[in-house]
């Protein structure tokens, strides 16, 4: 693995830039790759790039979970304000319907998630703390103590069972009320939002059995963090997101 | 410690590794470029299928036998279909960007290779799905490419809206999944792995339209991929997200109280995006390719960035235009009508740019530029009947017309498929190591350009006179009766030039195999992909990584010692 200091002693500072920027003012180096100060081959592979890399693929995954959950968003609104012409009345009602959550249990479910996503935080700079040690600890001599390995991972993985198994019972809960997926538009929506938000969320639990996988194997530290990383913010879009789905079914009933 | 790096710089063994579960992205482009090609021969099957049945109604005919209305209507779907999404949408993005763009900003590979492959392989399923629905009971579904409500949320709407309408849905869900892995890997490297000195403005326009692209697909496919779910829950579900209360064959059904134009709203939000998705990686080739062959820099490079950039904004505000029949309000179709003509600019600006491009230049007509130029002529005039469809009044007239059916053939169709063979010609040589022949290449220029105006242009004229689209037999109707003429010209037409494309199949697998070698650098080009070896390595460079040094248009630069600066050639090459 190439250190900081090998990176120093090979980058030449090639190429003057002849027509970009304003006056003699240097060009502010762009975000990414292009003029970021990277030179030699195979850099591109290095634990900082691949992490941002990362980072970046993971943000344009969220903003697609994002166009999803505008999409159903807006239906829900719409079919929700919708008039249905009754034969009955011969008037336009209201057929959206009412659906009682059980809002109990979800409220355990929520909590249970927002502390998942705490534990995944701890779980996040403990994994970024041992790659920043990792160049020193390898030098004979040196020694870092014995950090207390804190399952950090281990207890985002219950919390997510946890939640999951929680959001299992409260659609059994809403069966046994008699809410059915098809019941009326209201219960549609409650299944559609909470089913679709526990998919996206069992991609979550899949990446972070991934990461478990990774430090049970005893994967390179650096590779642990990438996965660690992008999996803990990709955990707290899934509360953020759950937040909205509750907050969405609660205030616009 | 064995980093990605070193795992890299070996190109793998083994046949399976090599060609099908490749993380290679030229391998993977490549395996793009053929689902395509495969794509657009059942395609055009099915339109040659259509069109010989307008004419002789009763003609039987070979594999399909007797062409019932319904028979017409699974032809329509599928031809619409198959033609956006796994032609339009995979061969200029899925291939041609996955081999270039890498190699365009100096990279080794995709961000996520392993991702790269399983968004193709994805595509792959989605096309044996839809293809599937041929063969289940019932057929082929009847509700057209966009699939409109309650006709595909009822499976006893009608023989194809059963198992086949299932299959239809499954596969763009399948197909939106595989696009959206797709943008995430374009965008993220088109952001994170140009080469040094590669500057966003320094970025080849093919580079700039893959990203725009990616960025569209990767905002609209969400929205119909939540769509197509809420119709499969609409269908198999009982729920009524798209469905009224509605009667079929005397039957009430089981919905109540859903909304129609929901699914209209949502697929249009998508669909309209997907139009430039089809048609902003021509634009990029197009202006690499005028700018190449008239030996001159592209004329108002920003501009063409911003117009593109503007052109994908605008794309997402217009989706209301194609509902001016909905009886929307007039408020709203105003609003919709301004802003589609607004797209009208960026799209003038491209145009001029074009033209700027060529006018005074040292025109070398290889079939690359002939393809070009033709992109720039069906642009032009399948354009301009935009902002006359964009006219909520005129829409209405010509709304179930052919008019509408030959403008978006021009623009969307037959524009993005020119764009793609001008790629075909001009990367062929770096992608196979082989030249293909200009001759057949001109004869195919010539007989697809003159075949493709003389189907698609009278079809304004049929609208115009009130000729309906999607009716599978004329006739029954009187004054469609004088129209007839018409389309048996535009089906000799369309005999033609489909025969002509055999031309260009032929030059293709003949080229690959027997074509004489090509240098690394053919056509005089300045882009990163020609200064490395044909056809190239697996880390594109040889284990070299480019330095950047110029934009990408330098041609004909004044103090230069030749008439083209390759983007890596040293500073001060180009005389400043």
């Amino acid at each position: 693995m190439r250190t900081t200091l090998g990176i120093m002693a090979t980058y030449t500072p090639t190429s003057p830039i002849d027509h970009v920027g304003r006056g003699h003012k240097p060009p502010a180096p762009p975000l990414g790759g292009g003029d970021d100060g990277r030179g030699g081959s195979g850099d591109i592979y290095n634990y900082g790039s691949r992490l941002r890399r990362a980072r970046l693929g993971l943000a344009c995954g969220i903003a697609t979970v994002c166009m999803i959950f505008i999409s159903l968003t807006s239906a829900y609104i719409v079919r929700q304000g919708l008039p249905t012409f009754s034969g009955e009345t011969n008037t336009y009602v209201r057929d959206w319907g009412k659906t009682d959550l059980p809002w109990s249990l979800l409220g355990i479910n929520t909590a249970l998630l927002l502390v998942s996503s705490v534990t995944m935080e701890f779980a996040r700079r403990q994994a970024a703390r041992r790659a920043a040690q990792a160049p020193v600890a390898g030098i004979p001599g040196v020694s870092l103590g014995n950090e207390k390995s804190f399952p950090w991972l281990g207890i985002t993985v219950l919390l997510g069972i946890g939640f999951l198994a929680g959001q299992w019972l409260a659609w059994g809960e809403l069966n046994a009320r008699g809410f059915y997926v098809s019941t009326n538009p209201s219960s549609s929506f409650a299944f559609l939002l909470t089913i679709t938000h526990a998919v996206h969320l069992t991609g979550g639990m899949i990446a972070l059995l991934w990461a478990v996988r990774a430090s049970l194997l005893n994967r390179p530290v650096e590779a642990r963090r990438i996965v660690v990383d992008i999996t803990a913010w990709y955990w707290h879009f899934m509360a953020v997101l759950w937040i909205y789905v509750f907050a969405l079914l609660g205030f616009a009933r | 410690m064995a980093t990605p790096a070193t795992v890299h710089a070996h190109a793998p063994q083994g046949f399976i590794r090599k060609y099908i579960f490749s993380l290679d992205h030229k391998v993977i482009g490549i395996q793009y470029f053929f689902l395509a090609l495969t794509a657009v021969f059942v395609g055009m099957f099915l339109s040659l299928l259509m069109r010989i049945h307008l004419v002789w109604p009763t003609a039987v005919l070979p594999l399909v036998g007797e062409i019932k209305p319904e028979t017409y209507l699974s032809l329509l779907t599928m031809h619409g279909t198959i033609m956006v999404f796994f032609v339009l949408t995979t061969a200029p993005q899925g291939g041609f960007g996955n081999y270039f763009l890498p190699i365009q900003i100096g990279a080794p590979d995709m961000a996520f290779p392993v991702l790269n492959m399983l968004s193709f392989w994805t595509t792959f399923v989605g096309f044996v799905v839809i293809l599937a629905a041929f063969f289940v009971t019932g057929g082929a579904p009847l509700h057209g490419w966009t699939g409109y409500t309650p006709l595909s949320a009822l499976p006893s709407a009608g023989p194809g809206e059963g198992l086949g309408a299932d299959l239809w849905i499954t596969s763009i869900a399948i197909f939106c999944v595989a696009s959206l892995m797709g943008a995430l890997n374009f965008i993220t490297t088109t952001l994170d792995l140009r080469a040094k000195g590669m500057t966003m403005m320094r970025m080849p326009l093919t580079v700039w339209s893959w990203f725009i692209t990616a960025i569209l697909g990767l905002l609209a496919f969400g929205v119909l991929l939540s769509a197509g779910i809420l119709l499969l829950m609409d269908r198999n579900l009982g729920t009524s997200f798209y469905v009224p209360l509605v009667v079929v064959n005397g039957q009430i059904m089981g919905h109540k109280g859903g909304s129609p134009l929901l699914w209209q709203h949502l697929f249009w939000f998508f669909g309209h995006p997907e139009v430039y998705i089809a048609i902003l990686p021509g634009m990029g080739v197009a202006s690499q390719i005028l700018s190449t062959f008239s030996r001159k820099p592209i004329f108002g490079y920003r501009a063409m960035v911003y117009a593109m950039l503007s052109i994908g904004f605008f794309g997402f505000m217009v989706w209301g235009h194609h509902m001016f029949m909905s009886g929307m309000s007039p408020y709203s179709a105003f609003a919709f009508s301004l802003l589609t003509m607004c797209i009208g600019v960026p799209s003038a600006i491209k145009t001029f740019n074009w033209l700027g491009t060529m006018w005074g230049g040292r025109l070398r007509f290889q079939t690359p530029m002939l393809y070009a130029i033709g992109f720039v002529s069906l642009f032009v005039s399948g354009g301009l009947s935009g902002p006359f469809l964009a006219q909520p009044v005129l829409d209405i007239q010509l709304h179930d017309t052919y008019f509408v059916v030959g403008h978006f053939h021009l623009i969307m169709g037959v524009a993005a498929i020119f764009g793609m063979f001008a790629a075909t010609y001009y990367w062929f040589p770096k992608m196979f190591g082989r030249m293909m022949n200009e001759t057949w290449g001109k004869v195919h220029f010539f007989l697809t350009l003159a075949g493709t105006y003389a189907i698609f242009m009278p079809m304004h004229y049929l609208g115009l006179a009130g000729g309906t689209r999607r009716y599978s037999q004329y006739t029954e109707v009187a004054y469609l009766q004088k129209l007839m003429p018409l389309h048996q010209f535009m089906t000799y037409a369309a005999i033609i030039t489909i025969a002509a494309q055999f031309i260009f199949v032929i030059n293709l697998f003949w080229s690959m195999f027997k074509g004489p070698k090509a240098s690394d650098n053919p056509w005089e080009s300045t882009t990163l992909e020609w200064i490395t070896a044909t056809p190239p390595p697996h880390d594109n460079f040889g284990g070299v990584t480019p330095v950047v040094n110029h934009g990408p248009y330098e041609y004909g630069v004044p103090g230069a010692a030749k008439d083209f600066v390759m983007q890596t050639d040293p500073a001060g090459a180009s005389g400043h």
